[in-house]
Formats: structure tokens, C-alpha cells, sequence
């Protein structure tokens, strides 16, 4: 929240003017007819896409030359929103004169892009932009029923986020690379989410296979079991700095068992290891002192140096001793 | 030609509401609460826009009705009072509100549950009306509000209040009514029906928006909302808003007098339009004439989707309302076309006209031509249409939707 949200704006001020335009009066809508397209020696296409219960429908009309397999004419009609029309109207467009086998390589990404005014300013406010998604899925469609195959093929990646067109696989090194936690995160560096917010959680206008709350925390997840193992192989290796909290307390108590302890018994005196806290520079390991070394003259020079200076040499050369 | 069918939204200002709220905010600027005479010498015209309101809804001396910024106030200030002097501090932990409540109840009713409120939300019939019976079966031991719209914002459709109002009383059960949408479009007589507490606003009837009114009856107990100075009895602190609070008296009792004649020019204007877009094969209107405000309509239009319908109107300057998903941030259906049984397709359809005593007879003529040309140029690019056309006959009918 800050000023520029203290005033909704409203939702078609953020139109551009091709989309408005295109609201308006749409180039391609209408139909094309199997006796048209057969007048004309080509093979027409029709294909259907999302449903009038859902607010959206659109039905796309190829003529394609069966030889070339060149989309010679493209039609639409559209039940939806203004921006479904105009996403439909310059889907059409764009197919027309392409191959269908490049056709089907029209994302929503190249439909909303076309209908901007400048290459920086998007076409359509977030909500709206899985008007575009419907022009992609269609063209898929179409593809599939022309081509003969499952319009899945087209589609080599898992796609997360339909608006943002970024798959499952970038999402989750996206997450590792940089080491991501929040879904705002997520979205700041691939846009995912950023659009329909469908795909954030359940509950949106649209039911996702896949949601970025699950990829985020099952990879969470997978990253922190993969530190654990290394951290446990770390420990096996001796790699102290690596090492878990819990190996490091360990590490350390056998080195003071091993090699200071029994000094400080000797002289009727012991130590306890509290805590250990890990910053860039340092490993601060904060002792206690039992017995007769509590309140000892040399327990904050002599033996509190020779402990440190111990610990240094087997474990680490960053740690510092702490007596409290 | 510019034509204005979105007064369920707001109104515009009556010219002679305007009129008799200029000089407080110029000539009459004191504060009503200094001693000096620059402020007292708004109380006359404070005290005459009591009366006005008090006059406007038949309500007792006895009654208090106490000014706020708007009905969301006055109905956040009803519900949170009520969870805190009946519910935290007592044995009842109980509301009982609808599925179709404006949000500033609804929301409200949400954010109560949290703090552990039990809150009942019910079902509407197939013309979106709440049945008495149903709020009847709901009341329990338990109970502490029952807080019910008089009319929807959305349909028009006006609860039984009356009979509400009566189980409420006999079961001892505190009742609430949003009546924004009431308030000067049908007669409000609270000495004619039971409640406890009513929710107006003056915006919706053609005073400024900013100023709304909670009737409280009978001196009920209802813990302020806003702490601070003694106004408003102590009921409700705030400097008092004087220019506007002027003006809703002069706006209430612009609406109400004669009401029953303005209603009767308004219906025949609104049924008239409704007529005639009924013309158009497959259209619907939710929930019959006679328990509608006599200035909505919703209409649902097959084949056209409700921000589509939208875009047109308003490119040829006529001001319409549309709940349907991709008007709206959420993209979910229309709710209240929803709980009334609407399926989901119907639910992207509709479109809310709703006219005031300024509509014309030439505006519902262009309104007419414009909305019957829009849907022509929709239907011509729907693939919904063009897949099932229009049905045999083309027939329209009033909204057969079943309750679920």
C-alpha cells in the first residue's frame, strides 16, 4: 500500500489503445464456412476453447492450404470480456500467412505483447491477461485437430504460469540459484504470479495443476534435506564450517574431551560448551566455566587462550572462545 | 446524449440539496459545538435536518437516529457494538446474516467469525428474496442479531422486513436492516415494522456521498464506534459534518415526500425499459416487478458478457453496472446472482440498470435503441451465440432459476 494505490484506477484506463480499438471494431470476427474454404481448394479448421460458464469462450476459424499448410484466412467469435475480443482479433491476425506448424508457436506472451502501444507498457491490466492465455490455448488447438495429434505435444514444459509462460523447471532453479523464499520473490524475478494470480494458490478465478505456494515449499524443502545431507557428508569429512549446528557442538566437545578437559579437571576446574553462533567472520563459541577454573585469574587469559588457540588448530581458524 | 442508469451505485446531487447546503460551508462555518454564535448558528438548520430524517422514516422521539460518513459505517457500528456488548460479554455468540448482504456486512460478518463469532449466512429463493420461514428456523438461544438487507443492491429485491422484524421480536432477538437501498425508493415506516436498528445513506438518494445515518430504536444500548468529544449525544464523536448533514435532511425529504408518486413515474419508466429490451430473444430479468424496487433492473442477456455489454453502453454515454467477473478484480461470478441459482454462464451475463426520479422519458428511448445496437454487435461476435443461436421462437421470459 502506498499513494498510488489509495485510488483504484479503473480497469480500463489501463487498456491500451489497440486493445480498445480493437473492442471496438475487431478485423477478424466472424465465421468461415466449410463450402468457402472448399471454394477455395483449403481445409478449414474450427476450434473451441474454454466455456461460457467460466466467462470466456472463443472459437477460432482456420482456412488452410492443405499443400503448404499455410493459414490462408483466420476468423473468430468470442464470448467475453472486451479484452477477449480483442486478444481473439489479433490472435487471428497473427496466424494468418504463418505455417500452422509455426502458428502454434504464438504464445499468450506474443498476443498481449502485439497489442501494446509501446513496447513497455503491458496491453492489459493483470487480471486480464488470461484473455490472452485463451488465444494461445486455442491456437493449440486448432494445431492439434489440423495436425492430427494431442495438443499436449506442443508443449514441451510444465507451464506454471499461463500468463507469465514460465514453466515448473524455471521456476524451481529460479528458486535454488537464488536461493528464494517468498512468492513476491518468485514473482520479482520471473513474473510468475505476477499477472492473473491464478497460479499463486487455490482459490483463484481458474484451477492450476500446479501452484507456486507448493513448487516454493516442495523445493524449500528438497534444498534444505540436500543441505542436511551435505552438511552430514561435511561432518563425515571433517569440514567443519560446514558442518550443522548440532555436528559442530559435537565436534567441539570431543576436541575439549579429547585435548582440555582434563587439564582443567586437574586442577579441580571444568567447562560447558553453551552455544555456537556462525556469522561470515567468526564462529563464536560461547564455554562456561565449572569448578575451580568459575572465577580462576587465568580462565580469561591463559587457559581461555589455550582453549581457543585448541580449538582454532583442530576445528577452525575462525572460531572465538566466549567465556559468559 | 448522456444517460445515467447506475443510481443503485449513487445519485447525483439534487440541485436543491446543493442549494440549501452552500451557505455551511461558507457563510455558516462554525463549529456546532462552540459556545460563540459563529458556531451555534447552524443549529437551527441541524435540528431541521433531524427532524427531516426523523419525519422521513416515522421514527419516536424516543429513537435516536445518530449521523456517520456512510452506511458502511453504520453497519460496521451495528455489528462490532454488538460483538462487543452482547457477545464477548454475554452467553450469546450468534448472527444470523445472508448470502447476499452488501460487503460493509458481509466482510464484517467474515472478520467477526474470526474472533469466534458464529455467524449464520442464508440462503435466498430462486427471485433472490430471504424467506421469513428460513431466518425463523435459524434463531436460536444463541442468537443475538439478525441483520438482513431491506433491498438488494444488485436484484432490487426487497425482503420481508415486516415479517422478519416480527419473528425477531418475538424470539427477543435484536434485528439490523440495511435499508440503503430502501431508503426513498419505497415507504420506510418504522412505526409500521420492527427494528432495532437501520442503515441509510444519502448518496443513494440523490444527497452527497459522505453522509449516511444509523437508526438506533428506542434508545437500544450500542457501545460507540468512534471515542472521542460528546457529539451526537455521545453516540457517535466526530466534529459534526454540517454542510452535509443539511443536506441529507433536505435530500430525505426530497426523496420521501409523495413517494408513492415518484415510485409510480419511476416503475413506469423502468418497466417500460424493461419491455423493451425483453424484446430481445433470450434475455432475463431476475425476480418479478412486485417485490423489486421500482427503479432496477437485471438483466441477463444470453450470449453477451456482462464488461463487453458494459463497454458498449458506456461508449454511447450510458452508465450501466455489471457484477460479473471480468469487471471485477476477483473474476468470479456475479455472488448474488450465484446464491440465487443462477448458473455460472448467467452469472457472467448480467447487467444492472436502475433509474432515479431524474431519468427521462428520452433517456429510456436512447437507452433503449443504444442497449438493443450493443447487443446486436455482440451476439455477432459471440461464440456462445453462434454456437446454440437463438432459441426457437426467441422468447423471453422472466428468470426461471431454481433455488440450490
Amino acid at each position: 500500500m502506498a499513494k498510488n494505490d489509495l485510488l483504484g484506477a479503473s480497469l480500463w484506463d489501463a487498456y491500451s489503445n489497440k486493445v480498445t480499438t480493437l473492442m471496438n471494431n475487431p478485423n477478424h470476427q466472424g465465421e468461415i464456412t466449410e463450402a468457402e474454404a472448399l471454394s477455395h481448394g483449403n481445409k478449414l479448421i474450427v476450434a473451441d476453447f474454454g466455456a461460457e460458464s467460466c466467462g470466456d469462450a472463443v472459437r477460432l476459424y482456420w482456412e488452410v492450404d492443405p499443400k503448404t499448410d499455410i493459414i490462408v484466412n483466420s476468423k473468430f467469435k468470442s464470448f467475453g470480456c472486451g479484452t477477449a475480443i480483442a486478444s481473439s482479433d489479433i490472435m487471428t491476425e497473427l496466424c494468418i500467412g504463418k505455417k500452422v506448424q509455426e502458428a502454434v508457436k504464438i504464445t499468450n506472451i506474443d498476443v498481449e505483447f502485439a497489442l501494446r502501444d509501446s513496447p513497455e507498457i503491458p496491453a492489459v491490466p493483470p487480471q486480464k491477461m488470461h484473455c490472452s492465455v485463451m488465444a494461445y490455448d486455442v491456437i493449440k488447438k486448432a494445431a492439434s485437430l489440423y495436425l492430427g495429434v494431442d495438443s499436449e505435444s506442443f508443449e514441451e514444459e510444465i507451464i506454471v504460469c499461463e500468463c507469465a509462460r514460465v514453466s515448473l523447471k524455471t521456476l524451481q532453479e529460479v528458486i535454488r540459484l537464488n536461493d528464494l523464499t517468498t512468492i513476491e520473490q518468485i514473482t520479482d524475478y520471473t513474473k510468475a504470479g505476477g499477472f492473473c494470480k491464478s497460479c499463486i494458490r487455490p482459490g483463484g478465478h481458474e484451477k492450476r495443476e500446479y501452484y507456486l505456494v507448493d513448487i516454493l515449499a516442495d523445493t524449500r524443502r528438497e534444498m534444505d534435506e540436500e543441505k542436511m545431507k551435505a552438511a552430514a557428508d561435511a561432518g563425515g569429512s571433517g569440514s567443519f564450517e560446514a558442518m550443522t549446528l548440532v555436528q559442530k557442538i559435537k565436534a567441539i566437545d570431543a576436541v575439549v574431551d579429547e585435548n582440555v578437559r582434563q587439564f582443567l579437571i586437574m586442577d579441580g576446574g571444568n567447562m560447558e560448551v553453551i552455544d555456537v553462533k556462525t556469522s561470515d567472520e567468526y564462529i563464536d563459541v560461547y564455554i562456561r566455566y565449572l569448578g575451580a577454573c568459575n572465577g580462576c585469574a587465568s580462565s580469561a587469559t591463559g587457559t581461555l587462550y589455550a582453549i581457543e588457540a585448541t580449538l582454532k588448530e583442530k576445528l577452525s581458524k575462525k572460531i572465538r572462545v566466549l567465556p559468559i | 446524449m448522456k444517460v445515467y442508469l447506475d443510481n443503485n451505485a449513487t445519485t447525483m446531487v439534487d440541485p436543491l440539496v446543493v442549494e440549501e447546503m452552500m451557505p455551511f460551508f461558507s457563510d455558516i462555518y462554525g463549529n456546532p459545538n462552540s459556545l460563540h454564535k459563529f458556531g451555534t448558528a447552524s443549529h437551527p438548520a441541524i435540528a431541521k435536518a433531524i427532524d427531516r430524517v426523523y419525519k422521513a422514516v416515522n421514527a419516536r422521539d424516543s429513537d435516536d437516529i445518530v449521523f456517520t460518513s456512510c452506511a458502511t459505517e453504520s453497519n460496521n457500528w451495528v455489528l462490532k457494538s454488538i460483538y462487543r456488548d452482547y457477545i464477548v460479554n454475554g452467553d450469546k455468540n450468534h448472527i444470523i446474516t445472508t448470502e447476499v448482504e452488501h460487503p460493509s456486512v458481509y466482510s464484517a460478518c467474515k472478520a467477526l467469525e474470526e474472533d469466534g463469532v458464529k455467524v449464520t449466512y442464508l440462503p435466498v429463493n430462486s427471485q433472490g428474496i430471504v424467506e421469513a420461514h428460513v431466518v425463523k428456523s435459524f434463531i436460536t438461544d444463541k442468537t443475538a442479531l439478525v441483520s438482513i438487507m431491506w433491498a438488494s443492491n444488485e436484484t432490487g429485491m426487497i425482503n420481508p422486513i415486516k415479517e422478519i422484524g416480527e419473528i425477531c421480536k418475538e424470539r427477543g432477538v435484536l434485528f439490523h436492516s440495511d435499508a440503503v437501498q430502501a431508503v426513498g425508493k419505497i415507504p420506510v415506516d418504522l412505526q409500521d415494522i420492527h427494528v432495532d436498528f437501520l442503515s441509510m445513506s444519502a448518496h443513494k438518494f440523490h444527497g452527497p456521498k459522505g453522509i449516511g445515518a444509523l437508526y438506533i430504536k428506542n434508545s437500544q444500548p450500542l457501545s460507540p464506534l468512534l471515542n472521542g468529544g460528546e457529539h451526537m449525544g455521545g453516540r457517535r464523536s466526530g466534529t459534526l459534518n454540517v454542510p452535509y448533514i443539511v443536506a441529507m435532511g433536505k435530500a430525505i425529504e426530497l426523496a420521501t415526500e409523495n413517494i408513492e408518486e415518484k415510485m409510480a413515474s419511476i416503475r413506469a419508466k423502468r418497466d417500460r425499459l424493461e419491455d423493451a429490451l425483453l424484446e430481445l430473444s433470450d434475455t432475463f430479468v431476475i425476480g418479478d416487478r412486485e417485490h423489486r424496487t421500482p427503479n432496477t433492473i437485471l438483466i441477463s442477456i444470453k450470449g453477451v458478457e456482462g464488461e463487453g455489454m458494459l463497454w458498449d453502453l458506456n461508449n454511447g454515454q450510458i452508465g450501466a453496472s455489471t457484477g460479473s467477473a471480468c469487471a471485477s478484480e476477483d473474476l468470479q461470478a456475479n455472488t448474488v446472482m450465484l446464491a440465487i441459482g443462477a448458473d455460472n454462464e448467467l452469472a457472467h451475463t448480467g447487467i444492472r440498470l436502475s433509474l432515479s426520479r431524474f431519468t427521462t422519458d428520452s433517456e429510456i428511448d436512447y437507452a433503449i435503441t443504444h442497449f438493443k445496437k450493443s447487443v446486436e454487435r455482440l451476439r455477432a461476435i459471440s461464440s456462445s451465440f453462434a454456437k446454440v443461436g437463438p432459441t426457437p421462437g426467441g422468447e423471453s421470459k422472466e428468470c426461471e432459476l431454481h433455488f440450490h
